[in-house]
């Protein structure tokens, strides 16, 4: 198993085992017929494992397309997996699935602030409708109020709970989805891209709030940004996914101060640069694969500067990094040690730039 | 670029809710130019108003909110109060718009190949098949894999951040003088969002295009925009230059804002955050909007309300900045 942290004493709360997604993109079978093509399958996921112990945040990065809101929807049980289980408190969410405990004990915040509301029911009833759903409180005034106080908690006001989504703006939009998440009081939270729709002091408080959630009541996370900032702040740990596979996996810390994978190291090249130190951001180069026909062996090889015959032949696993043995790393100039070892990501980088500035 | 006429002129725009609760003002004296080949990056908190401010230039405001008061003026031409047919060719053929929310812009019934298509024939000389040809070359642009392959998919064959791909695609391909783009990055990863900022500045500097550039990403802000507006409740709180507004800015609120920013170097304990929430439309208080967050707040603030003024480099709303606030203020600003 790639998970090579030892997890406390708990069972984790949430494990996936080799899971995949496939889609069937093919054209219309007339089409198909006529061109003389097969199907068309799109590996959105290929085979992905990890567990998450209980009261901490994995966070999960990656190009866009890379497959991190499928793993999201694989997870809560929105999609069935091609292949793999998906194990929820030592439960296979196959059987699960019909049981509405087990579906009160996991919620998801969705990317998309506008497809997740519906416009048709005022506020404190999209909030108040998991309450009611799994008849958590009883009378009308217990649930006003703790629709209430959820408001409260992301930075809208209770009187907010009589408007239609319409109503708000993008980023109030994602506030009333996260309230509406937290009001099931779940237990495991899956969270993609909760903020990036909120300016960064909305977004500091719903950070701090979701830290504070965390410390007080044991709440697990999967958490999806593309801002590293904020995985940095949230994140226990970070699997880092191209292509539909976990390429990286490691404690925060390790990850940005020594990251291993190349792909894990062009990402950190492209963070944007906001000391405006004039420093280049150089996005990862090369042409982003298509899961339709990802290439051979190591699917990073096309754009990666260590690939050699091997890595066009052979798919890498996820194994214990040299040197940082606590990061598994898909990677076989890793493995081998032409890699140069472990070498200091952002955190040192940032430092030398200032320093460089002054 | 002081010397040349401004692309976009916005001149005390005020934008009205009626509801049956009582007008609420959603804009509130807006005023800021767009010079050609520049773009002005729209930061603030989420529901100050910065989508409103870009629906009202594009003559898309959602009903019942209109235009109350001020002007727009594209090239020295009004464009509030053009009929609506007429305003549709401006905004195809002279405003590209890039929504916050792509799935208002795609059209979930017609393959993404087919809406380029489409756009380009309306707006530009020239022939489908040409167009075909050119709308995978847009796609591969904005980082499309097998863009040849997938032209012919449905957006929601596409992942959020690929969507957000083709709506950028969709707003360039008539070549616009002015880009609305609000949150045009947000869905996307570091490397696609350099290259699309990349091909955006590309651009602004080749083809003079101009950009309204609405977001919340300061590294995006930092990289692209060349000034900067700050909006709070309404109102624009401060404007100037990208690297004043950002590395020294003025205005409490921007200074908060600024503040908030979650370092990459290094883990924090709790973030910092402004304490409190911007107020709503139908309570903002009397004076200067941000008095009951502000850390700065002396009586002046709670009883008039002021206006874009000099700060220290920039414009700022913020009466510590006027002479006339006297020895209170200016006791604040030394400590600050
Ligand atoms: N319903 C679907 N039908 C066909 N293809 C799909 C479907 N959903 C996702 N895909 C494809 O699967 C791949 C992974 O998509 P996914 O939404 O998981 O990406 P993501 O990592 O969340 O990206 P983003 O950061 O842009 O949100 C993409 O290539 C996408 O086009
Ligand atoms: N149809 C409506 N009726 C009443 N108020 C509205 C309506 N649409 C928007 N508003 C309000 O107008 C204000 C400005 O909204 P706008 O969408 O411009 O915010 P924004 O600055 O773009 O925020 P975000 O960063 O969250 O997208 C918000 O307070 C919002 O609640
Ligand atoms: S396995 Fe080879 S191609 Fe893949 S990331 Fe490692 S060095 Fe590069
Ligand atoms: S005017 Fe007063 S309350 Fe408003 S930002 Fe300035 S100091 Fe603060
Ligand atoms: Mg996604
Ligand atoms: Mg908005």
């Amino acid at each position: 198993m790639p998970d090579m942290i030892p997890a406390a004493d708990t069972r984790p709360m949430l494990e996936t085992q080799d899971v995949a997604r496939f889609f069937d993109v093919s054209r219309p079978l007339i089409q198909r017929l006529l061109a003389g093509e097969g199907k068309r399958m799109l590996r959105a996921v290929d085979g992905v494992s990890f567990s998450i112990p209980k009261g901490t945040t994995l966070s999960l990065v990656g190009e866009s397309g890379c497959g991190k809101s499928t793993v999201a929807r694989l997870v809560v049980g929105l999609y069935r997996p091609t292949r793999g289980t998906v194990i929820f408190d030592g439960q296979d969410l196959a059987q699960a699935r019909a049981d509405s405990t087990q579906r009160r004990r996991m919620q998801m915040i969705f990317q998309d602030p506008y497809a997740s509301l519906n416009p048709r029911w005022r506020v404190r009833d999209i909030i108040a409708e998991p309450i009611r759903a799994f008849g958590l409180l009883k009378t009308d005034a217990e649930i006003e109020a703790r629709v209430a106080e959820l408001l409260t908690h992301v930075g809208l006001s209770p009187l907010d709970g009589q408007k239609y989504p319409h109503e708000f703006s993008g980023g109030q939009r994602q506030r009333i989805s996260i309230a509406r998440a937290l009001s099931s009081n779940p237990e495991f939270l899956v969270c993609d891209e909760p903020t990036s729709a909120l300016d960064v002091s909305v977004q500091a408080q719903i950070l701090n709030l979701m830290k504070d959630l965390q410390r007080e009541l044991g709440l697990t996370y999967l958490f999806i940004s593309h801002n590293l900032a904020v995985v940095r702040q949230v994140s226990d740990r970070v699997g880092v996914m191209y292509l539909g596979r976990v390429v990286e996996l490691a404690p925060a810390e390790t990850l940005f101060t020594t990251p291993r994978h190349p792909y894990t190291r062009a990402l950190m090249e492209a963070i944007p640069d906001l000391d405006m130190t004039g420093r280049q951001r150089i996005p990862v180069g090369g042409e982003v694969p298509s899961p339709i026909n990802p290439p051979s062996g190591c699917p990073f090889h096309p754009r990666c500067p260590l690939a050699n015959d091997r890595c066009r032949a052979e798919l890498p696993q996820l194994i214990p990094a040299r040197d940082t043995p606590e990061a598994v790393v898909a990677c076989h100039a890793v493995e081998e040690g032409r890699d140069g070892g472990p070498m200091p990501g952002v955190a040192l980088a940032e430092t030398g730039a200032a320093v460089a500035a002054s | 670029m002081s010397n040349t006429r401004p692309l976009l002129e916005v001149r005390n725009l005020r934008v009205e809710f009626p509801t049956r609760r009582g007008t609420l003002v959603a804009l509130d004296d807006v005023s800021f130019d767009i010079h050609p080949g520049e773009v002005l990056g729209v930061v603030g908190e989420s529901g100050a108003g910065k989508s409103m401010t870009g629906a009202a230039i594009i003559g898309l405001l959602e009903p019942p909110g209109r235009i109350a008061g001020g002007t727009i003026s594209l090239a020295g031409r009004r464009i509030d109060n053009l009929p609506y047919k007429e305003m549709r060719t401006v905004r195809g053929r002279e405003i590209g718009a890039i929504f916050q929310d792509p799935l208002t812009t795609l059209n979930p019934l017609y393959t993404v190949g087919r809406q380029l298509v489409e756009t380009m024939t309306t707006h530009l000389p020239i022939g489908p098949g040409e167009a075909r040809k050119k709308a995978i070359e847009w796609l591969e642009l904005v980082g499309i894999p097998a863009a040849a392959q997938r032209i012919d998919s449905y957006p929601h064959e596409f992942s959020g951040g690929m969507r957000q791909r083709v709506v950028i695609a969709l707003a360039l391909c008539a070549e616009p003088k002015l880009i609305v783009a609000d949150e045009p990055t947000t869905a996307l990863d570091v490397s696609i969002q350099a290259q699309v900022i990349a091909l955006l500045k590309t651009l602004a500097r080749e083809k003079g295009t101009s950009m309204m550039l609405v977001t919340h990403d300061m590294g995006v802000i930092a990289e692209t925009a060349d000034r900067v507006a700050v909006m709070y409740a309404g109102r624009i709180a401060e404007i100037g230059a990208v690297r004043n507004v950002v590395k020294h800015p003025s205005h409490p609120y921007t200074i908060g804002l600024m503040g908030s920013i979650p370092p990459i170097s290094h883990r924090l304990e709790r973030l910092q955050q402004i304490e409190g929430s911007m107020p709503r439309l139908s309570a903002i208080p009397k004076g200067c909007a941000y008095n009951p967050r502000c850390p700065h707040v002396f009586d002046r603030c709670r009883s008039e309300r002021p206006e874009l003024i000099p700060a220290r480099d920039t414009q700022a709303a913020c009466w510590l900045y006027d002479p006339a606030s006297g020895t209170q203020a200016a006791e604040v600003r030394a400590d600050a």
